[in-house]
């Protein structure tokens, strides 16, 4: 990327009447390193990578100090013979740039390597590229009269050479900071340990580099991008957990803090490497198969409802009672506290929505098509109002109206006393998302994309699209709104006008309904994930793998997230870390989503149950 | 107005105020603690206010630091929309490219979060952007520093810019710059988080706070624009410090200036341009070891 001051080679010119410069392939800090042809071998093409140093010093003295320190380290270099190092054919300086000629290595760095390979690439390669690491460290710490220390080592310094051998290139001949002077300097680092910004470069140092280089590969996290010295923060296991706890140690005591609780050199650290590659054979292993497989703990359910058909919605909670819809086209009232049956109101069609309770009322939809108003002491009928199509979204109680989705491609707005209908909205798509209210505005989602923000008018206030449906309900927590969408994203939307102000990917669609702690924003897909989210940046924060779709919604209770799965299970995870605390078992699918009341979690399953479990 | 002009020159201050200015316990004064005790007046159309200033500073020969401000309100017929952006950059790199870096950052920042957010928004008919407002504040510092790659090669600059759309804010950041939440009960938040090494050496127990403030990589930042590593700005949103105001600054200011200070000022300042310049005549007082600047923007009620 040759800059506009024409401070590069162009392909073209002859360095030292020798060396005919063909391309950039690499651009530092202090200047450039070329491809060169060595024109005195002209019967063959013999490449060279010619490295430039620009002197950017202005006095005069300085740079002659620079230019005696380059020749010298030259001079040092040319004596060094390791395979794993390249040879050095010549030095020169021209004006203010000083010139390094050695071997072209032919190949990609591990960085180029590591970007372009999909997914993790296979310990036992890292491990063998660790090996060759720490022997050519360990020749360097060694050399006479003086030792060597490499301090530059990340992967983009390895290259991979034809033989797939590991060569290092860009030896520390330019200082990572310019001292002396003045103001705001940079210094972008990563791999390099604390005790190297006091000025102290030693052989344990390269150890702990080493140790971040190989965190890099097996993680494919980039430590530039996180915060210095923070690999503690980012166990190699828990980015990919196919790695052996026993490399995972390795690599955490070369990067100690404190260089004396590392290896005490690079010989050391070679051999716990090969000792873990015989223990855990993975030098002869091909593949690696995950270990940490947790059993389902014995987790008991307190009671167990039957009913005669799937239980895909959600239940609520009101007073001691739960308050179920079946496909059986029942809703039906338990007794919280033992599972006994109350009584069941019977509609036309399957209820998968959540019923809503208030005043003794309660109130759902139906496939049937209705909206009901059912008293919760003896399932008595208060009032039906018909919708124009199956009604799979669930009611929201405000302003003393019901406000509900329908199949017939519209919102309702119904009076909570006498179910008459004050007003539809017209969506232009059937509507199963649920409203969220607010003081001032109702917001909901289509299965065309869109989503609406109204006012208790009924009139839009803005609307947003998406590529695909959104079955999922928005939720709304300091000013933004949370919901997924069929085009596989979880949205973070303003709540006044609706502005994206993160989008995150999942890996497939989803219809769950997220919800929101600290800054935590937690939601499942039908890639079979939990996802959590930072919420004030959409980054991922976590992710659980299921062993099926995830379309219920997740529920928060104290420290705890439960959501059920495809897999029939409920799981209990650890909601600031993912971690599995325990899961539990039904016989189909659970696609609805469980309510927490007083440390039981209560939720159905396909398999005809209602279940509640002690958390 | 005349209470206004008493506050200017300290003078004539009611008799009742002396034995509460002499508790050490409650430095602010009655005049200060009015605005804390009753909110911010009123305004309409809700809108944002902003004030700025810069200083050389008592030590440095010119100014690397660059400012930007930009506020439109738009009060119509259904909706009412503030915006504002605001940012600073502090350029480094010795010769004289500190100075190009942080303005062609700032230049090209802008000029980017103009096409992708203004006009839209702005629009005869409103459009919503296309990408979410954290790719185009990460893609907008981006442009910021493949602008100082080319206009300033070798110069690298700190980027803290703040973008105010509805009741929302994002924040994209690289480097020591800052940006605060301040709350009228005297809450500060610091938005963005300093990408210092010796701070970081420092959280770690490597030094000592003592060891820090003499460190020779003292100034030493591990992200910067324009410098060649890849790097990712860090892009957050957070809820508008409602009431209460949101401050953008240099180190300048910081290192010099108590979070105690700073909120002393800006809450007994008549305006934010006022409070602006009260800040860095305290960093210029406190030393002036380096170039000050800042933005305080009060935020809509």
């Amino acid at each position: 990327m040759p800059r506009e001051d024409g401070q590069h080679l162009g392909a073209g010119i002859t360095l030292a009447n020798r060396y005919l410069i063909q391309e950039i392939v690499g651009v530092g800090g202090m200047g450039a390193v070329y491809r060169a042809r060595d024109l005195h071998f002209p019967k063959m093409v013999k490449l060279v990578a010619v490295k430039e140093m620009v002197n950017q010093a202005r006095d005069p003295l300085v740079r002659k100090t620079i230019v005696q320190n380059f020749e010298r380290e030259a001079n040092v270099l040319a004596t060094l013979h390791h395979p794993a190092i390249p040879r050095i054919f010549d030095y020169f300086t021209q004006g203010e740039r000083s010139y390094l000629v050695m071997e072209f290595i032919k190949g990609k760095n591990l960085e180029q390597f590591v970007n372009d390979h999909e997914g993790f690439l296979p310990e036992e390669t890292i491990i063998k590229w660790a090996i060759e690491l720490c022997d050519v460290l360990e020749y360097m710490h060694n050399h006479k009269p003086d030792l060597i220390i490499f301090r530059d080592m990340k992967p983009s310094n390895v290259m991979l050479n034809q033989h797939e051998n590991i060569v290092l290139v860009d030896f520390g001949i330019a200082r990572p900071f310019q001292t002396g002077q003045r103001g705001t300097q940079v210094g972008t680092e990563g791999y390099s340990p604390p005790e190297q910004y006091r000025g102290d470069a030693t052989p344990l140092a390269d150890v702990y580099a080493l140790g971040a280089t190989v965190h890099h590969l097996l993680t494919k996290r980039d430590p530039r991008l996180e915060a210095p010295f923070s690999f503690a923060e980012r166990p190699v296991r828990k980015i990919n957990p196919n790695v052996s706890p026993e490399l995972e140690s390795i690599i955490n005591t070369a990067l100690n803090y404190n260089p004396e609780d590392r290896f005490p050199n690079a010989a050391a650290m070679k051999e716990a490497i090969i000792a873990v590659a015989q223990r855990t054979g993975v030098l002869s292993r091909n593949v690696l198969p995950s270990v940490s497989v947790q059993e389902t703990v014995g987790v008991k359910p307190l009671w167990v409802f039957k009913c005669e058909d799937e239980v895909r919605g959600s239940p609520t909670f009101y007073k001691g009672k739960l308050f179920a819809g079946c496909y059986d086209n029942n809703l039906y009232a338990i007794n919280a506290t033992n599972g006994e049956f109350l009584w069941k109101f019977p509609t036309e069609g399957g209820v998968v929505s959540k019923p809503a309770v208030q005043d003794d009322m309660v109130y759902f939809g139906s496939e049937d098509g209705s909206v009901y108003a059912v008293s919760i002491r003896l399932g008595k009928l208060s009032w039906r109002c018909e919708t124009g199509g199956p009604v799979r979204s669930s009611p929201r109680i405000a302003q003393s109206h019901i406000f509900i989705g329908s199949d017939d491609e519209h919102l309702h707005a119904i009076n909570l006393l006498n179910g008459r209908r004050a007003w539809k909205m017209e969506a232009a798509a059937p509507v199963r998302s649920t409203p969220f209210i607010t003081s001032d505005y109702i917001y909901f989602g289509t299965e065309d994309g869109d989503f609406f923000c109204l006012d208790f008018g009924g009139s839009i206030k803005w609307r947003f699209k998406t590529k695909r449906a959104i079955t999922s309900s928005p939720v709304i927590e300091k000013g933004l709104i949370f919901f997924t969408s069929v085009d596989w994203t979880l949205y973070s939307l303003d709540a006044t006008q609706g502005w994206v102000q993160w989008r995150f990917r999942m890996g497939k669609p989803s219809i769950s309904t997220p919800v929101v702690v600290d800054r935590f924003v937690i939601v499942g897909a039908v890639d079979g994930f939990i996802y959590c989210v930072d919420e004030s940046n959409g980054k991922e924060i976590w992710r659980f793998r299921t062993e099926g779709q995830v379309t219920g919604s997740p529920v928060l209770y104290k420290d705890s997230v439960y959501c059920g799965s495809v897999d029939g299970q409920m799981y209990c995870l650890e909601y600031k870390t993912g971690r599995l605390r325990w899961k539990f078992s039904t016989d189909k699918p659970i696609t609805g989503t469980p309510v927490v009341y007083d440390d039981v979690i209560y939720f159905g399953s396909n398999d005809h149950r209602v279940y509640a479990l002690l958390t | 107005m005349k209470r206004f002009i008493q506050k200017f020159f300290g003078q004539e201050k009611p008799p009742q105020q002396q034995p509460i200015a002499e508790l050490t316990t409650a430095p602010l004064s009655e005049d200060q603690l009015e605005p804390v005790a009753t909110g911010l007046p009123k305004i309409e159309p809700p809108q944002l206010i902003v004030g700025s200033s810069r200083s050389v500073g008592q030590q440095r020969d010119h100014n690397e630091d660059a400012l930007y401000t930009f506020t439109a309100t738009l009060a119509g017929n259904t909706t009412v929309i503030p915006f504002g952006i605001y940012m600073i950059a502090d350029g480094m790199g010795g010769h004289q490219f500190g100075e190009v870096a942080s303005e062609v950052a700032v230049r090209a920042m802008s000029k980017y979060l103009l096409g992708k957010l203004y006009h839209p928004i702005f629009g005869v008919v409103p459009e919503s952007p296309a990408e979410s407002l954290q790719e185009i504040m990460q893609q907008g510092v981006f442009e910021a520093h493949q602008a100082v790659l080319k206009q300033a090669p070798g110069g690298g600059t700190t980027l803290t810019a703040v973008a105010i759309l509805g009741n929302r804010m994002t924040i994209a950041h690289v480097g020591d710059s800052r940006a605060y939440s301040v709350y009228l009960d005297g809450r500060m938040q610091v938005l963005t988080r300093d990408h210092s090494l010796v701070k970081r050496l420092e959280e770690l127990g490597q030094i000592t706070a003592e060891e820090a403030e003499i460190h020779p990589q003292r100034n030493v930042l591990y992200r910067a624009l324009g410098q060649g590593e890849p790097f990712e700005p860090d892009v957050t949103t957070a809820p508008l410090p409602q009431p209460g105001y949101v401050l953008v600054c240099s180190d300048g200011l910081w290192n010099l200036v108590s979070d105690a200070e700073i909120f002393r000022l800006i809450a007994s300042a008549p305006s934010p341009h006022r409070a602006c310049q009260g800040l860095i005549d305290a960093a210029n007082a406190a030393g002036g070891t380096d170039n000050i600047t800042a933005i305080l923007v009060r935020m809509p009620d």
